[in-house]
């Protein structure tokens, strides 16, 4: 018998695909929220900082259970969303946004580390060279983010691997559809004799994890290199 | 070049920085100690930081009017910046970092290509490497060369050699004169450094607390601020080497041969000589141990701080001496008396 059953594939799987999408859908919002909030002086910041870094204070199953609220058949936002026909409760994607939502403080606080450090100078002569302001954060500011950018993003990743209290409210534990691999073990370590799947799943996520971290120093080393 | 700054900038609760001047000149200089402004009117000129008031004109054109509500962007201005440290871009090679600017400035401007620039700042061998791989006055060179190819109509050279050793500094006045001349390209040169200012300059504006204190040629500031230097008025002796002596360099300077211990072997030199090591006599000295007696006539003297600054002549040259004003007044030093002017050989400071 496998060690790894087909449901059990099912979750790796989900699980790369709901990290993988919820870091991809980030890297913008993260990207210009980090440039907003290190370039931009404004009334909200404050507000809007502490709003963002909640997830990183609250329950994950508090996350979970505002989304639940927010995105319900009678939920806040279902007068906008039922008319578009989208439904997101109970499926693939509400994992990939409470994965985006608990994961994001971390992508925008390593991008920002890196936007932080950038020479102001740098920017300023880019402009005395012809560049716009757009100009400029394309071509100076986005490739010397590089580094926040591939932390940020393994750290996300990462966490939205590990991600089960917000995904298990909004998304549920349904094999094949929104079970991710944190989701399967839990349903395993509660089964009488699931310790075995429940430990061949726990290497899958140590082997991922090893793996995201040595994409992680890869790829940080070669932008030091070429820096 | 002609730019008229008549604006007024308040930093609450540090400074307030306040200018009404024009000037016109391919190479004018900007001098000052740290915290008189220089590096301030240079973000306004190049449009990084907005004046509260004024208005701020180059070659007729208006970067900044509050009056009429004008404020170019710096992409617009076509004013580049050369800063102290490079600021090359470190994610690009020296190639891209050359055409960064070139790449962004309007075709119809373009006078200057990348082949013959590269050819005159001499960076042909360099175009492939990282920035990282640079030394100090690559660095500054690729950091010129790259300004000059974004064809600015203002070249802004901000406190640029002040991080290089003498050599280097020497090298890339070397580079800035030729690219300059050859290109057509004015500067403002900014400095605290009035050496730096008289070797790239021709006219000066003086800054302190924030005010431009006077406009004047750089020798006429140098022998203004003699009094005030540690190292009195330093005389820069261009030089052209005719023949090694002993343990001794002789060069031609002007008519006149002198002898110098730090020479070497290059056909032409620049030395530094400060006003402080000539002595004069009014009587032809016998017996000398320093190496170089000049027959010098006195033009003319002026007084710096506690002591008498001399004009000497030395056939079509001029050099500058200092002296006590007791001494000047027991030699009766003025205009038109005949000098002899003691110097020693290891007196001469090599500076190219």
């Amino acid at each position: 018998m496998p060690i790894l059953s087909s449901p059990d594939s099912d979750a790796i799987v989900l699980s790369i695909k709901v990290a993988l999408t919820a870091t991809l859908l980030s890297l913008p919002f993260g990207f210009l929220y980090a440039y907003l909030m290190t370039f931009f002086k404004f009334r909200a910041k404050v507000l809007l900082e502490v709003l963002v870094n909640l997830p990183l204070t609250l329950p994950p199953v508090v996350m979970g259970y505002l989304l639940l609220v927010a995105l319900g058949k009678n939920g806040w936002l279902a007068p906008v969303l039922e008319p578009l026909g989208i439904r997101l409760i109970f499926t693939w994607k509400a994992a990939v946004l409470a994965s985006a939502l608990v994961g994001f403080p971390l992508l925008v606080r390593s991008i920002r580390l890196a936007m932080e450090s950038i020479d102001g100078r740098l920017i300023q002569t880019s402009r005395t060279l012809g560049a716009g302001p757009l100009d400029s954060l394309l071509t100076v500011i986005l490739p010397l983010s590089r580094p926040g950018i591939v932390a940020g993003s393994s750290l996300m990743f990462a966490r939205s691997m590990g991600e089960f209290g917000a995904t298990i409210i909004v998304a549920g534990n349904i094999p094949g559809i929104t079970q991710t691999i944190p989701l399967a073990i839990y349903d395993y370590a509660g089964a009488p004799g699931g310790e075995r799947a429940a430990l061949a799943l726990c290497g899958v996520a140590i082997a991922l994890s090893v793996l995201v971290l040595l994409v992680h120093e890869s790829l940080t080393r070669k932008l030091a290199r070429r820096q | 070049m002609e730019l008229n700054m008549a604006i007024s900038k308040k930093f609450p609760g540090s400074f307030d920085l306040k200018t009404d001047f024009t000037i016109a000149g391919e190479q004018v200089g900007i001098f000052g100690v740290s915290g008189s402004g220089k590096s301030t009117m240079v973000s306004l000129i190049a449009g990084l930081l907005e004046p509260d008031h004024g208005e701020i004109i180059l070659n007729g054109d208006c970067l900044f009017s509050s009056e009429r509500g004008i404020n170019l962007p710096p992409q617009q201005r076509r004013v580049a910046i050369v800063l102290q440290d490079s600021c090359l871009f470190p994610h690009l090679s020296v190639e891209a970092n050359l055409i960064y600017g070139y790449r962004r400035c309007p075709p119809r401007h373009r006078q200057i290509d990348v082949k013959s620039l590269v050819s005159v700042l001499q960076l042909d061998g360099l175009l492939e490497r990282g920035v990282n791989r640079l030394s100090g006055g690559e660095k500054q060179r690729v950091a010129l060369g790259r300004a000059i190819l974004a064809n600015p109509r203002l070249l802004l050279m901000d406190e640029s050699l002040s991080a290089l050793d003498d050599g280097l500094k020497l090298q890339i006045i070397h580079y800035l004169k030729r690219a300059s001349e050859k290109f057509r390209i004015p500067y403002l040169f900014i400095s605290h450094s009035l050496l730096e200012i008289r070797l790239l300059t021709d006219q000066v504006l003086a800054m302190g607390g924030g005010r431009v204190l006077g406009q004047t040629t750089p020798e006429q500031l140098a022998r203004e601020r003699m009094g005030q230097s540690q190292v009195g008025y330093i005389n820069l002796l261009q030089v052209e080497k005719l023949r090694k002596m002993g343990g001794l360099y002789v060069y031609r300077w002007g008519m006149e041969e002198i002898f110098v211990s730090a020479g070497d072997d290059e056909p032409m030199a620049v030395f530094e000589l400060s006003s402080r090591d000539i002595i004069l006599f009014t009587r032809h000295p016998e017996a000398v141990s320093a190496r170089n007696l000049l027959k010098c006539t006195v033009m003319d003297t002026f007084p710096s701080g506690n002591k008498v600054g001399v004009e000497l002549r030395c056939g079509h040259e001029t050099l500058i001496a200092e002296v006590v004003v007791q001494a000047a007044d027991d030699l009766a030093i003025q205009a038109r008396t005949q000098v002899y002017a003691v110097i020693k050989a290891s007196s001469f400071r090599r500076l190219s």
